[in-house]
């Protein structure tokens, strides 16, 4: 039951074409890669892939040292981009201090630099002599959205769900539905993640990372095409302001799209490989909650993360249920996968384009894959008026994400 | 070491840790009120002291009735005298 509509009147990015939104739409629309060579990585036995979409360097030097002293590098990319978001939105600080207004962000793990600080310390000598006062705070699960907390005074409810990949999606949807339940007026939303070797190595030992671009960083992930190898793996934080459509009225603020609907299913037929079914019914429930049907979909913005099982899943379930015509997209051609802070960037990215009457293509995508066929590719920038579009967003453990966007 | 030494190195390493600035680190300065230090900052600056002058301070009473730069002062060098520095 939906109490009351939500619409989006922020949005902020940092990610591994800089910081702001429009270093974002600077980056996808002239169709430039985010991904670089990581030499740092050949210096780790077994790991294969070489390449990372590491966030260049950000002001972090802006943010008080009271309050970033116990932040880690990911919930730095958050504050910078909720900074960019909260002022789209207008928020003045008495709005964001007040208990009308909640926080939901999160990140797939907590700092995992701070872990592996932390541990090489602990490790050499089995002691904790030396250890920083807030170090911990840079590792707790809720590392995200408790900085977030103390930096812009939250008063209202706080959450932090983690679901790996689909974690930014999944932390606007919940906050979606504060919202629409009456809980909160407003949510500062999104997902960060920092990048670590950890998280290269977690998808290159499930055979699920590209190992066959390091010579030629730009030319990885492939969503889609017929020689795609796998994940690239890359950091940053996208950030919403999500509010009922009353208050953005009250305020008057500028609505830039109205969150329609969300769903978050699961998939229990395996941890690791989706299953398309899962996937249709994902979106299916997004639409319904949405109240709309699949023939109003003019724009999926796909999760696609260039592996192969993956991707020909989400096409099939794509094809299945919207048919050839519906134009579909991935943009971690360009961003390489910014795992919690992708389904927020992509998200806010995918608002852009609704705004700019643009639609961005595939990059990478050259020769679209056998099993990725039936369905509409874009492999060109599009000029096109996108009323209603669905974003996917999808996670190891089986947390699918869908959320359904409405230009109003 | 020279107390003068001592001294300066205790303000370069408190300076550096808390990002304060050179005109700061008056003796009469409060770490509270003018430092605007609290709780968390007192743990870091326990683990920089004993890591930069290997001495001891965690569970020493006297260390808590630090409350100026010019207490602390007193402090490190009473500490370094007692261990004979």
């Amino acid at each position: 039951m939906r109490l009351n509509k939500v619409v989006i009147t922020g949005l902020g990015a940092v990610s591994p074409f800089g910081t702001g939104m429009d270093a974002l739409m600077h980056g996808l629309i002239s169709g430039r890669s985010g991904v670089r060579a990581m030499e740092e990585l050949s210096e780790i036995a077994g790991l294969r892939p070489r390449i990372g979409g590491k966030t260049p360097e950000c002001d972090a030097a802006s943010i008080p040292r009271k309050f970033r002293r116990s932040m880690s590098a990911m919930s730095i990319f958050a504050v910078l981009a909720a900074n960019e978001a909260v002022a789209q939105a207008g928020l003045e600080p008495k709005e964001i201090r007040s208990a009308g207004t909640g926080l939901s962000v999160s990140s797939t793990i907590g700092s995992t630099n701070a872990l592996q600080a932390f541990f090489s310390n602990f490790l050499d000598g089995m002691s904790i002599e030396g250890i920083r006062s807030t170090e911990f705070f840079k590792i707790m699960n809720h590392s995200c959205a408790a900085n977030l907390t103390q930096y812009f005074g939250i008063t209202g409810r706080v959450m932090a769900p983690s679901a790996a990949c689909s974690t930014g999606a999944q932390a606007i949807g919940l906050a979606a539905e504060a919202i629409a339940m009456g809980r909160q007026e407003i949510m500062i939303c999104g997902g960060a993640d920092e990048l670590h070797p950890l998280t290269v190595g977690t998808f290159d030992i499930i055979e699920a990372a590209s190992t066959g671009h390091n010579d030629d960083p730009q030319s990885a992930p492939r969503p889609f095409d017929a020689g795609r190898d796998g994940i690239v793996c890359s950091d940053g934080a996208g950030m919403v302001v999500l509010e009922s459509l009353e208050s953005a009225q009250r305020r008057g603020a500028v609505i830039l799209a109205e969150l329609a609907g969300f769903a978050s299913t699961s998939d229990p037929s395996n941890m690791a490989s989706p299953s398309s079914d899962a996937i249709k019914a994902c979106m299916n429930a997004a639409l319904k909650d949405a109240k709309a049907g699949p023939e109003e979909v003019d724009y999926v913005n796909a999760h696609a993360t260039g592996t192969v099982l993956g991707d020909a899943a989400e096409s099939r379930a794509i094809g299945e249920l919207f048919g050839d015509a519906t134009p579909v997209s991935s943009l971690k051609g360009h961003l390489g996968h910014t795992m919690a802070a992708s389904g927020a960037l992509e998200l806010a990215a995918t608002v852009r384009m609704m705004r700019d009457e643009i639609l961005v293509p595939t990059r990478n995508l050259e020769v679209i894959s056998p099993d990725c066929k039936g369905i509409e590719h874009i492999l060109k920038l599009q000029d096109k008026a996108i009323t209603f579009a669905l974003k996917n967003s999808f996670a190891l453990g089986g947390i699918n994400t869908s959320i359904a966007l409405r230009r109003i | 070491m020279t107390d003068v030494e001592i001294l300066e190195l205790t303000n370069k390493v408190l300076a550096e840790e808390f990002e304060l600035s050179p005109n700061q680190m008056k003796p009469e300065a409060s770490f509270r009120e003018d430092l605007e230090l609290d709780s968390l900052d007192a743990v870091d600056m326990v683990v920089v002291l004993e890591q930069t002058f290997k001495i001891k301070i965690k569970k020493d009473e006297a260390f808590k009735s630090i409350r100026t730069l010019g207490d602390l002062h007193a402090f490190i060098l009473a500490k370094k005298e007692e261990m004979g520095d």
